[in-house]
């Protein structure tokens, strides 16, 4: 089963990498996260976010988040429409400034060093950020430019060929089909070998290999000490795919709790409470 | 990679996006440079111009031309990142405002450029003017810079509005004034060279562009980010 | 994510402690004296100041249009202030400021256009004539039609604030610029100019005066519609809380 190697991964501690571990997802007590950064730079977070707001037209969307994503951590993000999410992730992704609060990626503050962080970050969002009338290596090949990634070429071809495009690289990506363009998007997000992944509902629109492959994809981040966030209505992927579970209500994180410690029905109750 | 060859290879790497996205769109030039002929042609119904008269007013309807067909195409480049997608796309990487706005105006003066090359000659043609003599090409350059400076920066304003095809033109032209006068100053004195009191036209043109392209660049950042 | 919108950022609260629900001090002071200015000054026009010997009375209009066409430059140049305000410290305050400056500007310098205008067809026999001040009014007036359709479309934002002020601080660095080359241009073509001679001492002094108190009547004006625009910020504000909840 597709799930097994990330759902096992839950339940032990991840000491096959030769990495020291800089995550935990069993941990039921902050003392024993702590113990498990080794050193120094793992004591950083991700992410930090304190006192987050925006509005939109009027309408706040961000009431005041508070919210911290450690390195190598999944965290899943839940909740109703409107709730803030996609606001959210596009605030990390610097696309959007908050009206109050601060956030912080890897010590960088998204929005005094804003170039700094976007470098970090890897972006897979409801729209592909992609040129329909480039192909599929062109639109690479620019993104790599605009990154400054090294040996940009290669990188490209390395990733179309993970993403199972290469036989259609040179075919221009507006003749893709919906799951083409977002392997693609996937491509175009890991390209500068990002720290932070954000996802915006990465599993609407996939087929069964797609999903393999974004599960791949994803472990091969995490093993890397990548972070992830994401965004899902499902419930029943959360628990599998993530290691922590936060739900979003009326602009606010009304839960968080370690996927280990809840079960499905907990979870389901909470959520349903929390978007109504 | 230092960050001065950083930015300048963003800056090539925007631009030749933009010149592949528009070789492949096809639209743009055809339509500039149609739109720039046949404004040149009702100017020589409008003015009915006969040889005595041809110096004053040829460099006028040059300019007008090479104006309102560049008003074409000044949007053009944002337009298409907004239309295709949003200027996310671009946001969304690392890449310093202002070499996005250097990029855009390099392909703003390209697209204009190209439609001026092939209008000068027909036009010299079209009207019998003597027209590529001395400092003709320094001050089409220069003066379309000029458009473009202040076209490019405020394209992007006016593309967040509903009534961008009126708000555009609305914005530049009383803000080119300077450049329209001196261009067709300028333009004018090379047919019919100007006395020892012809104010220094092309030297205005390149302080205006000094000028605008400095404070352009530097407030782009304030128009684009959200 | 388009970029057409008109979303609000719903600022934080000035720092300042709420105003004493009271007396406007500075609406009464500056109304008072402009009212006072007024009546001085319509004395000093029409009673006061003598009678051009060769256009009459009509002449008297240059006392009004002169004021309202300088307060109209200033005033852009207030924009353009608060524009470079609100870049550098996103104080929407600035751009309430830059606002006011603007409805108001774009008043006086249309009825500065009208009212020179209907000066030069008495005096001169025609409506208009393209000498560099009366050209460079013009432009500068278009710069404010822009400016407010431009803060009309946008709205109130964020964006529409930087957009404004990106606006004010280009056309007020351009504005010396388009006069000096529709002079270098009038030279070789003179025209009729608004030349004002040596002028006796009391028209010099009627004219210090109205323009004083079209200063101050100008002051009051930026006081009112300064609170306008805080009042139309707040209830923004308000409509927000009441419709969305309260933000914390």
């Amino acid at each position: 089963m597709t799930f097994d190697r990330v759902g096992t991964s839950l339940n032990r501690s991840s000491d096959s990498s030769p990495v020291p571990p800089t995550s935990n997802y069993n941990q039921s007590s902050p003392a024993q996260s702590d113990a498990a950064f080794s050193d120094a730079s793992d004591k950083i977070h991700m992410v930090e976010i304190r006192t987050l707001k925006k509005s939109y037209a009027l309408k706040p969307v961000l009431r005041g988040i508070n919210l911290d994503v450690r390195q190598g951590e999944r965290v899943a993000l839940l909740g109703a429409n409107g709730a803030g999410k996609t606001t959210l992730l596009r605030i990390l992704a610097c696309l959007t400034r908050p009206d109050r609060g601060t956030v912080f990626i890897l010590g960088l503050d998204s929005v005094q060093q804003a170039q700094q962080v976007r470098a970090l970050i890897g972006f897979v969002a409801h729209q592909p950020y992609l040129y329909p009338e480039l192909t599929a290596l062109e639109n690479l090949l620019f993104f790599a430019r605009m990154y400054a990634v090294k040996q940009g070429r290669e990188r490209a071809v390395t990733l179309l060929q993970r993403v199972g495009l290469e036989r259609r690289m040179h075919e221009r990506v507006g003749t893709f089909s919906r799951g083409q363009v977002q392997r693609l998007a996937w491509a175009r997000a890991l390209l500068h070998s990002p720290r932070l992944l954000l996802l915006d509902e990465p599993d609407t629109g996939l087929d069964q290999q797609g999903h393999e492959l974004v599960n791949a994809l994803l472990t091969e981040h995490v093993e890397q000490s990548g972070s992830v966030l994401f965004t899902t209505h499902q419930l029943e992927r959360v628990l599998p795919l993530a290691g922590r579970v936060v739900i979003l209500g009326a602009g606010r994180v009304v839960f968080t709790g370690e996927t280990a410690n809840v079960d499905l029905d907990a979870l389901q109750r909470t959520y349903q409470r929390a978007t109504v | 990679m230092s960050t001065a060859r950083t930015f300048l290879t963003q800056i090539a790497a925007i631009l030749a996006k933009d010149i592949r996205s528009e070789l492949r769109s096809k639209q743009t030039w055809i339509s500039m440079g149609m739109f720039a002929l046949l404004v040149l042609v009702i100017f020589n119904f409008a003015f009915d111009l006969r040889v005595d008269n041809k110096a004053a007013v040829v460099p006028g309807a040059l300019w007008v031309a090479f104006i309102f067909a560049s008003r074409r195409g000044l949007g053009r480049t944002i337009a298409a990142e907004q239309d295709g997608g949003s200027l996310d796309r671009l946001l969304l990487c690392p890449v310093d405002r202002k070499a996005i706005y250097l990029a855009k105006l390099l392909g703003n003066l390209l697209f204009i450029g190209v439609v001026e090359i092939v209008a000068l000659p027909i036009f010299a043609a079209l009207f019998d003017v003597p027209l590529f003599v001395g400092q003709l090409i320094p001050i089409v350059l220069l003066g379309t810079l000029g458009v473009a400076t202040i076209g490019t920066l405020f394209s992007v304003m006016a593309a967040a509005t509903r009534a961008r095809e009126l708000l555009l033109p609305l914005l530049v032209f009383p803000l080119i004034v300077p450049i329209v006068i001196a261009a067709v100053r300028a333009t004018g004195s090379l047919l019919v060279p100007g006395g020892a009191n012809e104010p220094p036209w092309l030297g205005l043109i390149i302080a205006f562009d000094i000028i605008f392209l400095s404070l352009a660049t530097l407030l782009f950042q304030y128009v684009i980010e959200e | 994510m388009a970029l057409a919108k008109r979303e609000t950022r719903i600022e934080p609260q000035s720092t300042k402690a709420p105003p004493r629900a009271g007396v406007p001090v500075a609406s009464l002071i500056l109304g008072g004296l402009s009212f006072i200015g007024m009546m001085i000054s319509i004395w000093m026009i029409f009673l006061y100041a003598p009678t051009e010997a060769v256009q009459g009375d009509v002449q008297r209009i240059f006392y009004f249009h002169v004021p309202m066409a300088w307060i109209g430059m200033l005033a852009f140049g207030i924009v353009a202030v608060g524009g470079i305000g609100y870049l550098i410290k996103k104080d929407e305050r600035w751009d309430w400021v830059a606002r006011a400056a603007a409805e108001s500007g774009a008043v006086f310098i249309t009825l500065a256009i009208i009212l020179g205008s209907i000066w030069g067809k008495q005096t001169w026999g025609t409506w208009w004539t393209w000498d560099p001040k009366l050209t460079a009014v013009l432009v500068l007036w278009f710069m404010y039609i822009a400016y407010l359709m431009l803060r009309s479309y946008m709205g109130r934002s964020t964006s529409s604030a930087y957009a404004g002020a990106v606006l004010a601080i280009v056309g007020v660095i351009d504005v010396p610029i388009i006069y000096m080359s529709v002079q270098w241009w009038r030279t070789l073509h003179p025209g009729p100019e608004v030349a004002n001679g040596d002028l006796p001492a009391s028209v010099v002094l009627t004219l210090m005066v109205a323009l004083v108190t079209f200063t101050l009547f100008y002051s009051f004006l930026m006081v009112q519609l300064y609170n306008l625009q805080k009042l139309q910020a707040q209830a923004q504000r308000l409509r927000a809380h009441v419709e969305y909840g309260l933000e914390d």
